[in-house]
């Protein structure tokens, strides 16, 4: 029933005259065989008005709930999202441009993203910075394919990383015929010892995340020596609003960064569209997947800005291009460049202060509570581990019944653990009414 | 303009989070930076207008015709924004306890079966994030099929000259070797190069059909059938699917696996180069390999081939029935428990729960974290059901028609590079009119930018020379087509009896041509902050 | 278009210019330069790298192209031009001044044409 085409029916059939056919089956028999052309109607509903669909969608997102409260993260993170966010990305040009390959009408676009790769090298200390890639987990998987040369292909991870990320990166490497394999980890971090067994001359990059999975910090000084010992590349996976506080990769010395660029003005959204963001040092701009924005000038000596290093990329070095990456997550680079910019370092660092400074406090109450304890000793920033007699699920659905999303109930070894988040979201009341209901399920 | 690097003062900023309300955790200096990022310190009135006047030197759908080949630039309906902007998806935390996540299991759910519909497929994941990424995940697929017959001597993937850069590097990036295979006279598969081609080292053939030149290959089936009997598998790549939607089927074609861009055929924004959507589907012998979980009706009453769940089912069934019989020993005494559970949590449900099923041991794993961009997914659901089954087919017949209708006003001047009619875009050749007069289809694309209409695809794809590919989409009306065909017509005027002014176009951007090598040869990739 | 007299031409458009029996250097040619436009990057191979005679060992960009560029010669590279890797325009503006790797230890060479006949073919393609 709706429909988006302005042409009337003696519109229609006045064109179909015109390129010398009588009808729409006439058009399309002329062209497809009879044999493939559908003899019936799709198995689909019938059409609706924007009135009916309306009231159809609201009913499908009524069946989700959103909490009131979030201690949540584990890859998707609850933060504060200004309002000139909404505002920017709603813009009807922005949003509905295609790839900025047409640089004269498209300046609007380039430079957005020329000043999005700004904001990341800011961010990370790296040298550049890609227009974006489809969010951190694939991020991590391209960053191992910069890194893998013909007589390095072995890809070391850390078993502190997502879950989710070690899963992308395995499935991106076994698709290449390249090794992974999982760096122990012991009292929540990497284990470094196991470090001198297995990097070898064969070792392309070992991938750590800072903070981990497990939200401490590594000890990424040790990561790097060994990494870069034999010869490796060191890639960091970074959460970009510690990066406001934290000491950059580039002063770590890793070779590329990589994150999940959600928690700069993203909603939770179920997963996505989220963002991922990559940076990395001068020697290896030129296998950076992707678009890459660059500035120039035009024929007249004015500053502009283009789609640059182009040679790299898919439409023109085909099977020998390192990624097949063509549309990226333009718009969500874009929000996080709005975000970033309302923000500013004193807001960035705040939401980052804010973030650590809750944690802090709702860890030191959760664990003084009699029963409870944080499982692992290291210094962490937003995210960490408790245990406790009591079943997760028990907890946990007690919190559901007042309006709170607990931590995430991890699995395998830690199953009984839960992982919990604090950002500048949660208020002290909220976290001292969680430490209360946690007291409660705890003396039942 | 400005960068908003430049427009930044020290000091400035917004108001934005109150104070923190428990105390200070000071992080050990050597675990901090050392200096802040230098982001822009600005009020909220300068970055407002710093985006503004961004916009306004960008031009996208709704700001004018967009006939760029292969890209399907059709207008994106404001409904769709709205509800995908709904807090009840876009508050949903990814990893929340399913009931409370009923409506993004719905979402994702009824897509998957549309899209399925659709495209003739049997199984449908929707976490590829765009195109080239259901490409990787559909040739990964591939290769998960050939290794579990232990098939392992297939290595290699036929891609005709034609196609998109994309297949090639997707091919390759899942670890196979590029056949690639000319096109004939009529810009179609060379059936004779491609028997040729195949062995029993092929794993597979990309295809898009219609194809780039914007034709519908008659010789599909013919074309699939081969590449079957050599035991390999079809691969549909979906950039051209607007073409055919509720016409003819992928899946009827004789392809195995297909991926679909949301962002072209099923209306969703590009936003500047993404965020898109790449749902791939396949056929059900496949279906083990897909990435991900799949989303099943929990405990619903059709055989799930979980044994341990059927016997609990049965006994679910007599309970409500009745016929229960007394339980004998403690392991039915369990049985009947769990059953009684079971039967409360079906009664209490509005409708059938869903769930995410166990991953296949066969999983070829994720392609990235979570189940895709699914608010992409939210806009072009709404998208579908607006559509639905008369509207769908509706679609592609108005995207062929106006190809068709911009073509015949065109083609007396633009020689059309292959075909009488074309499906819902062609390609054109500029060749001869550059040997006469030095005016290239770059020149012709820069004209149009004077005229306010956005070029279409240029030097693509590269079996035509000087080519241009024009794609109108359905959503253009005939006076938009006939003012394209009059300007076009015009600058061929031009390129006759005035070539400088094309070589100097566009005058009337914000910006003229760009260095472009200057820009590669000494990448700036960042602003040079002033020391 | 220029063509030295000195130097031998492979029909994919490199020079190689022998120093001695067994130590050649290995540009691109006038021709060549010319057709690819502007190169904005050389990728080079690292010295003591193997170099086979009529297999790839670098690749040239333009902005909307890149190329393969094919050894005359089979040997091992002493030592690469890393002048161009900051300034690749210098293949452009002097081709055969810019030679891209120095092969030593050469073992073999592709099938060359002289200059007189590497100009004749250039002309039957035109």
């Amino acid at each position: 029933m709706g429909n988006y085409i302005p042409s009337t029916a003696g519109e229609r059939q006045a064109m179909l005259e015109a390129i010398g056919f009588d009808s729409m089956e006439a058009l399309f028999k002329a062209q497809i065989p009879e044999k493939i052309l559908l003899d019936q109607p799709l198995d689909l509903p019938s059409g609706l008005s924007e009135k009916e669909v309306r009231s159809v969608m609201e009913a499908i997102a009524a069946k989700n709930h959103a909490f009131r409260t979030i201690f949540r993260g584990a890859g998707a993170y609850h933060h504060y999202i200004p309002s000139m966010v909404k505002s920017v990305v709603s813009n009807e040009t922005l949003l509905t441009a295609y790839t900025p390959y047409q640089a004269e009408i498209s300046q609007g676009i380039l430079q957005s993203i020329f000043e999005y790769q700004t904001m990341i090298c800011e961010l990370t200390g790296m040298d550049a910075a890609n227009a974006s890639v489809y969010d951190g987990a694939s991020a991590a998987a391209e960053a191992t394919a910069m890194c893998r040369e013909r007589k390095r292909t072995k890809v070391l991870v850390s078993a502190a990383v997502n879950p989710q990320v070690i899963r992308t990166i395995r499935t991106y490497c076994w698709g290449a015929g390249a090794a992974v394999v999982l760096l122990p980890a012991k009292d929540g971090v990497t284990d470094w010892q196991a470090m001198e067994q297995l990097a070898d001359g064969e070792t392309a990059c070992l991938y750590v995340q800072h903070p981990n999975f497990y939200g401490l910090l590594e000890d990424v000084e040790t990561a790097v020596r060994l990494t870069h010992q034999a010869g490796a590349k060191l890639i960091m996976g970074v959460n970009p609003i510690a990066q406001a506080i934290l000491k950059t990769p580039a002063a770590y010395d890793a070779d590329i960064v990589v994150g999940e660029g959600q928690p700069l003005g993203m909603p939770l959204s179920f997963g996505g569209p989220y963002l991922g963001f990559m940076a990395c040092k001068q020697d290896m701009v030129r296998k950076l997947p992707g678009r890459i924005v660059g500035e120039t000038t035009d024929r007249e000596g004015k500053r502009a800005f283009v789609l640059t290093l182009q040679a790299r990329e898919q439409h023109i070095r085909r099977e020998k291009a390192s990624s097949s990456l063509c549309s990226n997550q333009a718009l969500c680079a874009l929000t996080a460049s709005v975000y970033m910019s309302a923000m500013g370092p004193q807001g960035m660092a705040e939401a980052a202060r804010q973030s650590m400074s809750k944690a802090h406090y709702a860890a030191a109450q959760i664990s003084a509570i009699p029963g409870y304890e944080l499982k692992f000793s290291g210094e962490f920033f937003h995210e960490f581990v408790t245990k406790s007699p009591i079943p997760p699920e028990e907890i946990l659905e007690r919190l559901e019944c007042e309006d709170m999303l607990g931590g995430y109930p991890l699995q395998g070894d830690l199953e009984g653990c839960i992982l919990w988040c604090c950002t500048e979201m949660n208020t002290k009341s909220e976290i001292d009414q969680l430490v209360n209901v946690l007291k409660e399920v705890a003396e039942q | 303009m400005k960068l908003i690097f430049e427009a930044s003062r020290q000091g400035r900023g917004c108001s934005l989070l109150p104070a923190c309300d428990v105390p200070v955790y000071a992080l050990d200096a050597a675990a901090g930076r050392k200096n802040p990022p230098r982001l822009p310190e600005v009020a909220e009135i300068d970055l407002i207008r710093h985006y503004s006047a961004l916009a306004k030197r960008a031009y996208g759908v709704n700001d004018g015709f967009y006939p760029l080949g292969s890209c399907t630039m059709k207008y994106n309906p404001k409904i769709n924004e709205e509800i995908a902007s709904l807090p009840g998806f876009t508050r949903i935390h990814p990893l929340q306890p399913l009931a409370m996540s009923q409506g993004c299991l719905e979402v994702l759910k009824l897509a998957e079966g549309y899209l399925c519909e659709i495209t003739g497929m049997d199984a449908m994941t929707l976490q590829p994030a765009a195109g080239a990424h259901g490409e990787l995940t559909g040739m990964l697929l591939i290769k998960a099929f050939h290794q579990s017959r232990k098939d392992t001597k297939r290595t290699k993937i036929i891609v005709p000259d034609s196609a998109h850069g994309t297949n090639p590097a997707s091919a390759a990036m899942a670890g196979f070797d590029v056949v690639s295979i000319p096109s004939t006279e009529e810009g179609m598969v060379d059936v004779a190069k491609l028997r040729e081609a195949v062995g029993d080292d092929t794993a597979g053939l990309m295809l898009t059909n219609p194809n780039t030149v914007g034709l519908f290959d008659k010789n599909i089936l013919e074309i699939t059938e081969i590449i079957h009997k050599a035991g390999g598998l079809n691969y549909y790549d979906g950039a051209n699917l607007n073409a055919i939607m509720g016409k003819a089927r992928p899946g009827d074609m004789g392809f195995d696996v297909v991926h679909i861009n949301l962002h072209k055929t099923f209306a969703t924004p590009h936003g500047g180069g993404g965020p898109g959507s790449g749902p791939v589907g396949c056929k059900a012998p496949l279906a083990v390999f897909m990435p991900g979980a799949p989303i099943r009706e929990a405990a619903c009453w059709a055989d799930t081939g979980d044994q341990e769940l059927e016997i609990i089912k049965r006994a679910a069934a007599e309970q409500a029935e009745g016929t229960a019989p007394p339980p004998k020993n403690d392991e039915e005494k369990e049985i009947q428990k769990a059953a009684k559970e079971l039967l409360a949590r079906l009664q209490q449900a509005a409708g059938p729960e869903l769930e995410f099923g166990p991953v296949s041991p066969l999983s070829i794993g994720s392609v990235r974290a979570f189940y895709g961009n699914f608010l992409v997914v939210v806009k072009a659901l709404t998208y579908i059901l607006t559509l639905g089954k008369e509207g769908i087919p509706e679609a592609s017949e108005n995207a062929v028609l106006n190809a068709n209708y911009l073509m015949s006003k065109v083609k007396d001047l633009y020689p059309v590079a292959y075909g009488k009619h074309c499906m819902h875009e062609f390609v054109v050749t500029l060749e001869a009119l550059k040997k006469e007069t030095g005016i290239s289809a770059m020149d012709i694309a820069k004209g149009l930018l004077d005229f306010g209409i956005h070029p279409p695809t240029m030097y693509f794809p590269l079996i035509v020379h000087e080519a241009l590919m024009l794609e109108p989409t359905e959503t253009e009306s005939r006076e938009t087509l006939d003012e394209a065909a009059e300007m076009l017509r015009k600058l061929h005027e031009i390129a006759k009896t005035d070539p400088d002014i094309l070589h100097a176009a566009p005058v009337t951007t914000t910006v003229q041509r760009l260095d472009e090598v200057g820009a590669a040869r000494h990448p700036k990739l960042h602003y040079a902050f002033p020391e | 278009m220029n063509y030295p007299k000195e130097l031998f031409y492979m029909k994919s458009h490199e020079w190689v210019k022998f120093l001695d029996d067994a130590t050649a250097l290995v540009g691109i040619s006038d021709h060549a330069q010319d057709a690819l436009g502007d190169l904005v990057f050389v990728n080079l191979p690292q010295a003591e790298d193997a170099v086979t005679a009529g297999e790839s060992f670098a690749d040239v960009e333009s902005v909307k192209a890149v190329s393969d560029v094919y050894s005359p010669v089979t040997g091992t590279i002493a030592e690469i031009n890393e002048a161009l890797l900051d300034s690749p325009e210098l293949l452009n503006q002097d081709p055969y001044g810019a030679w891209m790797i120095k092969v030593v230890n050469v073992t073999d060479h592709a099938d060359l044409l002289s200059a007189e006949d590497y100009e004749k073919m250039i002309a039957e393609e035109a």
